[in-house]
């Protein structure tokens, strides 16, 4: 059972209590926005076979949103932060470099 | 090849079933095909064998990873059916279940087709709405189907508890001519026909990379070496989005586990399939006897083949609420495959930015059904380089134009 910490409340959170989100850090289109924009933002997705940066939600505890970076092939989660970051914390990205190269390429 | 028929079994009897041969060859890749086809699920193989078949190209490889129909094609619950709202949807799966009808004779194997009819429980008033609206549509797209009422669902289903505290059954859309076939048949029997036409289907053969020049298909790389080809489809269901990624291209595709399980065998109990779309579940009972039970996917991206128990849990539950005698049934096997959902629930048939790639994929949980149709149109598409009436609707362009085949309500959960 996958479980992830919720960055704001501190609690280890199984999947049961969570809502996922889809991919997280897309950027979002308004307005005076082009066809392509707009598809990128609504539907093209990169679907990753390994690290998947992600949205999710902690639905039955303290209602809010968070991201988190998983891998979709071992189900490792590498770790969460809060929604408002505009791309995955430096610590993090070194951290999932390690875990890649410890387990001999990607 | 050896034709398949009673005369030929009763000579086979005769010399200690000596004389069958391979019902395929594994050959060694060629340098070069004019067709190369990633993928030798039911939908790889059934757009190579129209390729042949309609079109006379035949210097055409499938390529597969792994081993033939070990992706979803041999994974799923193999439920049939062509009820859909929208005209595009119809139209396709349409001419799949009626591809299906006579396919065991097309491919001289026997695909098991039983057309036994489906049911799709309404379970809500909104769902007695919906259906009720899906059969109209049917009527005018010349798909026999009906709404019935409980009284005939219980007829029809008299295992069924109709009077569910949670969820009573109001109703049913029921399509006489639905039913199931045996899966891995399906794939199997088009990759004797695809061989007995000339064509290599490779297995253990991983593409790991596409190469092109100024913009169109040169060759793929694989695990047994460079191949080059003048066209390349792309028809690998959940590992689409890899496989566009390896052209150059990204699709509106995301991977989720879809899980089933089947129950010990039983006595025959229910002749026809059920689907519950409000809890999503899905029950008919095989030739063995087992119960085969579908259920819902995971919300998160996944290319695990497992899937959350809670789902099974979910499933379940709901199951046992409307057919309370599968309370005491023991579950044998549980398993699961990796489907592509695309932003519309419907299926992407398209030309691509690469010249001469075309892809085949976001059947998500409930392409099985479609194989004969989607390969039919594929064939066409690739071998016309442009979509036939049936595939047209079907282009990846139309996320970009907001033209959307919006089936969430008939295919986002259910097979
Ligand atoms: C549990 C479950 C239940 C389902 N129930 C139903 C149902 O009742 N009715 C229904 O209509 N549909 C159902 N479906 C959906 C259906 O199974 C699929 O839509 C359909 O089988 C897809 O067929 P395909 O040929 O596109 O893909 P697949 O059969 O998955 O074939 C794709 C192939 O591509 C190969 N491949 C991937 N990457 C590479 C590579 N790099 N190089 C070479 N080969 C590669 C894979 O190994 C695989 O064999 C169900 C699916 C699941 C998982
Ligand atoms: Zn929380």
């Amino acid at each position: 059972m996958l479980t992830l910490e919720c960055p704001y409340c501190g609690i280890k959170a199984d999947e049961t209590e969570l809502a996922p989100g889809g991919e997280a850090h897309l950027k979002r289109q308004g307005p005076g926005a082009s066809d392509e924009e707009f598809e990128g933002y609504m539907f093209a997705r990169a679907n990753p076979k390994g690290v998947h940066f992600e949205r999710w939600r902690h639905a039955m505890g303290c209602g809010k949103w968070f991201l988190a970076a998983r891998d979709t092939v071992t189900l490792e989660v590498y770790g969460t932060y809060p929604a408002q970051t505009a791309a995955p914390p430096k610590a993090l990205m070194e951290k999932i470099e390690k875990r890649q190269s410890d387990r001999g390429g990607k | 090849m050896r034709r398949y028929s009673a005369f030929a079994i009763a000579r086979e009897a005769l010399r200690h079933h000596a004389g069958w041969g391979r019902a395929w060859a594994s050959p060694e890749p060629k340098k070069r095909y004019d067709v190369i086809i990633v993928g030798a699920g039911g939908h790889g193989l059934a757009t190579a064998y129209y390729l042949g078949k309609n079109h006379g190209i035949t210097n055409v490889a499938v390529l597969e990873k792994g081993w033939l129909g070990g992706g979803n094609t041999g994974r799923n619950t193999t439920i049939i059916r062509s009820n859909y709202l929208q005209d595009p949807s119809a139209a396709i799966y349409e001419k799949a279940r009626s591809l299906y009808e006579t396919l065991s004779q097309d491919l001289n194997m026997n695909v098991m087709f039983s057309p036994r009819g489906v049911i799709m429980l309404a379970q809500t008033h909104h769902e007695v709405r919906g259906y009720q609206r899906t059969a109209h549509a049917n009527a005018l797209q010349g798909v026999a189907t009906e709404f019935i009422g409980p009284a005939r669902v219980k007829e029809l289903v008299p295992i069924i508890n109709l009077d569910g505290p949670r969820y009573p059954v109001l109703g049913g859309l029921w399509q006489a001519r639905g039913g199931t076939a045996r899966h891995d048949t399906v794939a199997w029997g088009y990759a004797r026909a695809c061989s007995a036409m000339g064509m290599d289907i490779i297995q253990n053969c991983a593409v790991t990379g596409v190469e092109t020049e100024s913009g169109q298909v040169r060759a793929v790389n694989t695990s047994k070496g460079r191949i080059e080809c003048g066209k390349l489809a792309l028809v690998v269901a959940g590992h689409s989005s890899e496989l566009a990624e390896m052209a150059g291209f990204r699709l509106p595709i995301e991977s989720v586990a879809l899980q089933a399980l089947v129950s010990e065998p039983i006595k025959p109990c229910m002749d026809v399939v059920v689907m519950a779309n409000t809890v999503h579940g899905y029950m008919s009972q095989s030739d063995k006897g087992e119960m085969v039970i579908g259920g819902g996917t995971d919300g998160f991206n996944n290319y695990t083949q497992r899937g959350s128990f809670h789902h099974i849990e979910e499933t379940v539950r709901a199951l046992v609420e409307t057919f309370p005698m599968i309370s005491r049934l023991k579950m044998l096997r549980q398993w699961g495959g990796i489907v592509d959902m695309t932003g519309d629930r419907s299926p992407i048939l398209s030309k691509t930015p690469v010249g001469g790639v075309y892809v085949n994929c976001g059947w998500g949980t409930g392409g099985f059904k479609s194989i004969p149709g989607s390969g039919w149109a594929m064939a066409e598409l690739v071998a016309k380089d442009a979509p036939g009436p049936l595939a047209a609707p079907f282009g990846m362009e139309r996320f970009r134009e907001g033209r959307f085949i919006d089936e969430s309500v008939a295919a986002g959960v259910a097979h």
